[in-house]
């Protein structure tokens, strides 16, 4: 019984690091082109870093 | 790369931005630099983002350039003092940009960040409910279940504050505007259900609902994110293709000095320079030079139109040849476009009196669940005289008859068929749209750039001489004219003569270049054959190159089909729909094309209005019309139409105006279109009736008082995922045909239809 005491703080804490997690990611437009973010991957990483740099 | 590189005569004939349009459209940043938006509908793939943002990143003066493949558009950051060549590039490399209007895209986009982080924040908040639902259905009781109740009590409330207001304030404004949605049974009971809850945790009772609360909001949050995102995914995508959007002109003051100015703030009689390739963006008089104008979008003619000092231009045409010097006679409001926007809006009073299944449904859905909870409480209270007891299995019953079906099931089906419909280039505008065209008994052609492409093609190439064609191609390379480009298109793969010294274009007549001492002439016969600029030819097939006034060959341009339009017609006519043609082009023309495709009625040389008309007169007869059609003049009958549909390549309004755009070339998106909105529409019919037979095992049970928290949360559960399941059908789902035919038209003669 007394162990639950840490447990569901525990649980609701891992689980709401990953809802912040999300919301950052939402926040900093991250969700904004997954088509192209799918895309991207495919293109070379050193021809990538000639082409755009940010 | 084999996907992407568009063809060759795509950009040649849509004006390219300049310069000026560019610096109008960009947004200072404040430390130097400048950013700016522009759509590009050419992006594709990996290959394509890499090909742009090489491309420009490269250019002197760009900081960056960055592709959003989603959206189609590629934002790029510039500084100020410096203005690269942003839309030469992108054109040079194939992908003409356009811009567009960012006010109308950026709420909607707001709209979503906020649905979104509602589903996680309810999602979260579920996810944790459930497990400590889970625990108490397991056994836990006494101090443990009342903690646990209280754990999920405080974890319910905010995500009840944060998430639902969604859906309070959808219920807030219907029920103070004195109507019901779907979004009132939800708000009570998911309050209920969370009030009753706190109550029973208070008098440590055995059950709680805040799983079914919470879980109910996470699910119905989950469709009304996908029909925002079905919705808003297609429409910027269908804002971003601006083509049609002459933003203003190089305006020529009295003291002679040229200055570019914004379509708005030009004035009747204002002096304007219109260069080669450029848009005309408000109707003006020609006060110099000669030209020919592709007027195409605007009346649907498919030939470019000659004009000399004195002739009247209407916004929205394309210049060709020459430059020419114009007068404008009415403002931007006053001109063309702005008439055939009101034509539009006024005929599209037909559409919006349209509702999709799903409102109708829950039209009679809310109070139905509202009376039968509300009874279920009274007859509670009469045989057992327990108010306790009675509210419990009314909220119960408010709770089991999740309208999740509407809410989640409809929403996600139009997804799966908005997402097939889009990988094969077609881009649905919202779900009713579906819905409308599974009704259309009657599909409406426009003719130019809808069944044709509104681009001449040489058809008698084989009568023409390699070696003519040849030196014809080297000409027709200096000039922006329709017919130029499709002796290049004809000549592709043979090598091109252009050995010439001198090469000129004559607006209005063709093009001469000088070779070994000779003259040679491709233009009008009467100039190419040097009988003097006074024999203007009117044959349409007179275009010859000549030498030295000596005709070498003869060339004759057809408008060709689009592509599968023949196949497309053949579809529709087996699915039972009329076909049915109405253009503004000439009679002769059109009688062409109709026989060439087999369309047998059809009306020539018709206005806007007469368009409006036509589709007007088929509606009282009873008939529900699809229009398709790209010009500017067909808007308005895009708009009074029952349902819709353009290419991409059309004018923006007629664009806005349609409830499907398609990408490629091939007209066979038009039966494509059908079929899948009609499995969609099967699906749909299918979810709701899986609801209402849901409805009638559960209710019943939950009237009589058996439903307990965790039957609630199972049944409500199962009941989603068995209609998401169902709607997912539509993926796997083989492209069969449109129904068997039912009694399809026989295929005769065309027959002019009499005009209204």
């Amino acid at each position: 019984m007394t162990v639950l005491v840490y447990l569901i703080p525990v649980a609701l804490l891992l689980g709401g690091v990953g809802l912040v997690a999300f919301l950052w990611a939402l926040k900093s437009g991250q969700y904004e082109d997954l088509d192209g973010a799918g895309e991207r991957i495919l293109i070379d990483s050193e021809a990538d870093d000639e082409a755009a740099p940010r | 790369m084999s996907c992407c590189a568009p063809g060759l005569g795509q950009h040649v004939e849509s004006g390219i931005l300049s310069s000026d349009e560019l610096r109008h459209a960009a947004r200072s940043l404040g430390d130097g630099t400048a950013q700016v938006e522009l759509s590009v509908p050419g992006v594709h793939c990996g290959a394509c983002i890499h090909t742009v943002e090489r491309g420009l990143s490269r250019l002197d003066g760009v900081v960056s350039a960055r592709v959003n493949l989603s959206t189609r558009r590629v934002s790029v950051r510039f500084r100020e003092d410096k203005m690269p060549p942003l839309a030469e590039t992108l054109s040079g490399l194939g992908y003409p940009p356009h811009l567009f209007d960012e006010t109308s895209i950026s709420g909607r986009e707001r709209t979503l960040t906020e649905l979104l982080r509602a589903v996680a924040i309810s999602g979260f908040a579920a996810g944790n409910v459930m497990l400590l639902s889970v625990s108490v259905w397991s056994g836990a009781d006494g101090a443990t279940r009342d903690l646990f109740h209280w754990v999920s009590a405080l974890i319910a409330l905010p995500t009840l504050a944060f998430a639902g207001r969604v859906f309070y304030r959808s219920a807030w404004n219907a029920l103070s505007h004195g109507r019901m949605n779907m979004d009132v049974p939800i708000a009570i009971g998911v309050t209920l259900a969370y009030a009753m809850s706190l109550y029973e945790t208070f008098n440590h009772a055995e059950h709680a609902y805040f799983d079914a609360a919470v879980t109910l909001l996470f699910f119905l949050l989950i469709g009304r994110t996908l029909d925002h995102v079905m919705r808003d995914r297609a429409r910027s995508a269908v804002m971003g293709l601006a083509r049609l959007a002459p933003r203003g002109a190089i305006v020529i003051a009295p003291d002679g000095s040229r200055e570019y100015r914004p379509a708005g703030e030009i004035e009747p009689g204002t002096r304007l320079a219109i260069a080669a390739g450029e848009r005309i963006c408000v109707d003006a008089r020609v006060t110099a030079g000669a030209s020919e104008l592709d007027c195409s979008l605007v009346n649907g003619e498919s030939w470019p139109r000659r004009v000399e000092p004195g002739a009247h231009v209407q916004a929205g045409t394309l210049n060709l040849t020459g430059p020419l010097t114009l007068e404008a006679t009415a403002r931007a409001e006053d001109s063309f476009l702005a008439e055939m926007v009101r034509m539009m809006e006024a005929a599209e009073g037909g559409r919006t009196r349209y509702r999709r299944i799903a409102d109708r449904v829950s039209s009679l859905y809310a109070p139905v669940v509202h009376l039968t909870a509300f009874l279920t409480f009274l007859g509670w209270v009469a045989i057992d005289g327990d108010w306790h007891k009675a509210i419990t299995i009314a909220v119960a019953v408010l709770i089991i008859t999740c309208p999740c079906a509407l809410g989640l099931a409809v929403p996600i089906v139009q997804v799966v068929a908005a997402r097939r419909l889009f990988e094969r280039g077609v881009m649905v505008r919202d779900g009713s749209a579906m819905e409308r065209l599974v009704e259309a008994d009657t599909v409406v052609f426009d003719k130019t750039g809808t069944l044709t492409a509104g681009r001449p093609w040489l058809s008698n190439l084989a009568e023409i001489e390699p070696a003519m064609l040849a030196i014809a191609a080297g000409l027709g390379a200096h000039s922006r004219h329709p017919l130029s480009q499709a002796i290049m298109q004809a000549a592709a793969g043979q090598a091109g003569a252009d050995d010439f010294e001198e090469i000129s274009e004559i607006p209005g007549f063709g093009v001469e270049g000088r070779a070994h001492g000779s003259v040679w002439r491709l233009g009008r016969a009467g100039w190419a054959l040097g009988r003097g600029e006074e024999i203007v030819a009117t044959d349409r097939s007179g275009t010859i190159l000549a030498r030295d006034g000596r005709a070498c060959a003869a060339f004759r341009f057809e408008d060709v089909p689009r592509t599968d339009a023949a196949q497309a017609i053949r579809a529709l006519r087996q699915a039972g729909k009329a076909v049915e043609m109405l253009s503004g082009d000439t009679q002769a023309a059109c009688r062409q094309v109709a026989e060439n495709l087999g369309i047998s009625r059809y009306a020539a040389a018709l206005l806007p209005s007469e368009k409006v008309a036509r589709i007007a007169e088929m509606a009282a007869d009873g008939h529900r019309t699809l229009m398709v059609g790209d010009g500017l003049n067909d808007a308005p009958a895009l708009a009074a139409a029952h349902v819709s549909m353009a290419p991409a390549t059309a004018a923006d309004i007629g664009r806005n105006a349609a409830d499907f755009v398609f990408l490629h070339d091939s007209l066979e998106a038009v039966p494509f279109a059908i079929v899948i909105s009609e499995r969609a529409g099967q699906l749909i019919r299918q979810n709701i009736g899986l609801a209402i037979v849901y409805n009638i095992i559960a209710v019943p049970i939950a009237i009589l008082g058996h439903v307990t928290p965790l039957i609630a949360a199972v049944a409500m559960s199962g009941s989603s995922l068995l209609v998401i399941g169902n709607a997912l059908r539509l993926i796997g789902m083989r492209e069969r045909p449109v129904r068997a035919a039912r009694g399809a038209a026989a295929i005769d003669r065309p027959v002019q239809v009499e005009r209204a």
